[in-house]
């Protein structure tokens, strides 16, 4: 094991050449770019023996994955924002296949108006096409998920997409120190891919892809829906595997002074380091409060968000995204969440962070100021926008 | 070229193919030059929907499907997957004119700058068919669709055919050729040349399609042959892109016959049969090209 400075991208492009993976095919997109620039360079050095395939699109980029992954191998991408949006409908076709494709996805606003900085509306907007997604916190975190991203995938119970989420700029493009294994022990934890189910082997000829009827349709969706199940105790498995050979734990849905909590926000990615500094500085003015880091949003961790919040009085949501005419995804997720499990506890919604805002502690404070509120029986609202200039907005 | 050609059949019959469709015969004889190993790649499409459906299966090759536009972005992939895996196999895409000359387009200009070792086959039947006879940028001059229908202020498609193979060609593709069913030898001798060659192939088959066209499905080969005697469709092949040192007319035509012999047997066409200046546009614009190709 060796500690290398990495950028986010780094850590991905590392990890992508660690899992031996066959072929990547990629298309350059701010802050992503930089993943395709280092494969491209390890397959030009010969440092890794894979095939590149510079593509004129995203959505090439996801197909030709798609062809690579048919044919039995291992394939890999990554991309940002639009890219993400222009390959959607490949995504679904990826999962309705059972192709368990990697990707690494620097988080970063949607046009328009056009926007390079972070937030989770691209990957929150994949949410329904099958994938599996994990969220980074850091760069180690964003190494490791995409090890660990591998193995679920490819796992003969789940069969289906990955993709691992890592802050546009604020993990991107920020070096930070990475625990980097020795090859023979990423090629111990993530043992070579050799499908039963997707080949394309002129002496064993199978069609792919077929045209399906509604008499067969919704057994393929009921089948991916399990793979989807299944996927919650190999996460697990796979979580504590690399926690045993790595010494690093993964959850689900990780808290940090949750227990006696009245207050728990929740929050997805880097945010969760400024929200836990302010949480210990609020502890210490005695106020109660928590954070529950989402690490895995599909398959959504209801059993964990319950486990990290029954306690609590109010649970705030901190979001990088907006569903417009309803309000963040993971608020309605955990709402559903929450209120499915009969407890009564006030969810309330923070939209924070759009197209690369700071989130500063103040921001943060002023989150839990409110939730305080509702904790108190004071009328707040669901729905609360964060560090926007709302007068402007009036006034344009 | 296998040596049971003959009797080898790769794409099963039974299919649900339009009686008269000429796509399901394209593919038969290309799979009995190209033979067993081989991998078939396709576009969304009639072909697809009609070879395919679950848990049925025409293929007797490896056959995988994706999309509409991404072709060639599938098999780039797969082909790079036999790359690394150090395979040396047959590697076929097979798209309509939608998944060629419109939406696939994008997909395919890159497969083959990219240069990969595919070849790529389109089949033309000149609109959307699959979705029920749509305008495409391959549907000729004159003709009839559900959205370029003839009316007060319009005789029907007003735009000209795309030249795709030209286009495709330009790229500097190693080997492009154009075809029909109705010049069985000719096709046959391109499918083999062209898969002799490394890199991307470019074939682009006219395919008459009875419901679209609105022909008696007895006369597809007629028709595939009327094209090519009237110049409207001329047969050639260039490798290259060179066009001035590596190019040839693959058949030509004796004494070209007049396109209304084309154009008539052809429900797409009924509304310009009586206007002889529409007839006349279309007979000089074939005229020039022929002159042009020498013949």
């Amino acid at each position: 094991m060796a500690k290398i400075v990495l950028k986010g991208n780094g850590a991905v492009a590392l990890a992508i050449k660690m899992a031996r993976v066959d072929v990547v095919a990629a298309y350059p997109i701010t802050p992503s770019t930089f993943i395709p620039e280092k494969i491209s360079e390890y397959v030009a050095n010969g440092e890794m023996d894979a095939e590149f395939i510079p593509v004129e699109s995203e959505h090439s980029a996801m197909s030709a994955c798609i062809g690579a992954s048919a044919a039995g191998l291992r394939a890999a991408t990554a991309t940002s924002s639009q890219g993400l949006e222009l390959m959607h409908e490949m995504l679904f076709i990826a999962s309705g296949m059972r192709l368990p494709i990697v990707m690494g996805v620097a988080n970063r606003a949607l046009s328009a108006p056009i926007n390079i900085w972070c937030d989770h509306q691209d990957t929150i907007s994949a949410r329904d096409t099958g994938w599996i997604q994990f969220y980074a916190e850091n760069n180690q975190e964003a190494f490791d998920l995409m090890l660990i991203a591998f193995r679920v995938a490819e796992d003969e119970r789940v069969l289906l997409p990955a993709m691992v989420g890592l802050d546009a700029f604020i993990l991107t493009h920020t070096f930070e120190p990475v625990d980097v294994p020795e090859q023979r022990e990423v090629d111990d934890f993530l043992p070579p891919y050799r499908p039963k189910h997707a080949y394309l082997d002129p002496e064993r000829p199978i069609t792919q892809g077929s045209f399906v009827y509604p008499e067969y349709y919704m057994e393929f969706k009921y089948g991916q829906w399990i793979a989807m199940e299944s996927a919650r105790d190999v996460i697990d498995e796979v979580f504590a595997d690399f926690a045993s050979r790595f010494g690093r734990k993964y959850e689900k849905v990780s808290t940090f002074m949750c227990d006696d909590a009245e207050i728990v926000l929740i929050t997805m990615g880097s945010l969760s380091g400024t929200v836990r500094h302010v949480v210990r500085e609020l502890r210490n003015e005695g106020i109660k409060v928590g954070v529950a880091k989402i690490t895995v949003f599909r398959p959504f961790p209801h059993k964990e968000i319950i486990r990290a919040v029954k306690n609590a009085k109010v649970v705030g949501v901190l979001e990088k995204n907006v569903s417009f005419g309803f309000g963040g995804a993971v608020y309605g997720e955990v709402l559903a969440t929450v209120h499915g499990e009969g407890l009564d506890t006030k969810v309330l919604d923070f939209i924070v962070g759009l197209g690369g805002r700071d989130v500063r502690v103040e921001d943060v404070k002023e989150v839990v100021k409110i939730c305080s509120d509702a904790l108190q029986g004071k009328a707040v609202d669901k729905i609360n926008w964060i560090n926007v200039d709302k007068e402007a907005v009036k006034n344009a | 070229m296998p040596e049971n050609f003959e009797e080898l059949e790769l794409f099963a019959p039974g299919h649900r193919g339009c009686a008269g469709c000429g796509a399901s015969q394209i593919v038969r004889w290309i799979l009995k030059i190209a033979g067993p190993n081989t991998i078939c790649v396709s576009a969304t499409g009639c072909l697809e929907v009609f070879s395919t459906p679950y848990p049925e299966t025409a293929w007797r090759v490896p056959w995988v499907h994706a999309a509409f536009e991404n072709a060639a972005a599938v098999a780039s992939g797969v082909e790079a997957a036999m790359k690394k895996m150090g395979k040396d196999v047959n590697i076929i895409a097979f798209a309509g004119d939608g998944g060629t000359f419109d939406i696939g387009f994008q997909a395919l200009s890159g497969m083959v700058e990219r240069g990969h070792n595919v070849l790529f086959v389109n089949y033309d039947n000149e609109a959307y068919m699959n979705t029920g006879i749509q305008r495409c940028s391959s549907t000729p001059y004159g003709a009839w669709t559900t959205t370029s229908p003839p009316g007060k202020l319009t005789i029907g498609k007003e735009q000209r055919k795309k030249p795709i193979a030209a286009i495709i060609a330009a790229h500097g593709a190693p080997y492009v050729a154009t075809a029909t069913i109705a010049f069985l030898e000719d096709l046959k001798r391109k499918v083999k040349k062209a898969l002799s060659i490394k890199g991307p192939k470019f074939l682009h088959i006219l395919q008459p399609c009875t419901t679209g066209w609105r022909f008696d499905p007895s006369l597809t080969v007629t028709i595939s042959k009327l094209a090519v005697e009237t110049g409207v469709f001329v047969l050639w092949e260039v490798e290259d892109g060179d066009f001035d040192n590596k190019f040839r007319i693959t058949y030509k035509p004796k004494k070209r016959k007049p396109v209304i012999e084309y154009l008539k047997l052809q429900g797409r066409f009924r509304h310009i049969i009586n206007k002889p200046e529409i007839i006349e546009a279309i007979q000089r614009e074939v005229d020039e090209k022929c002159a042009k190709y020498g013949f």
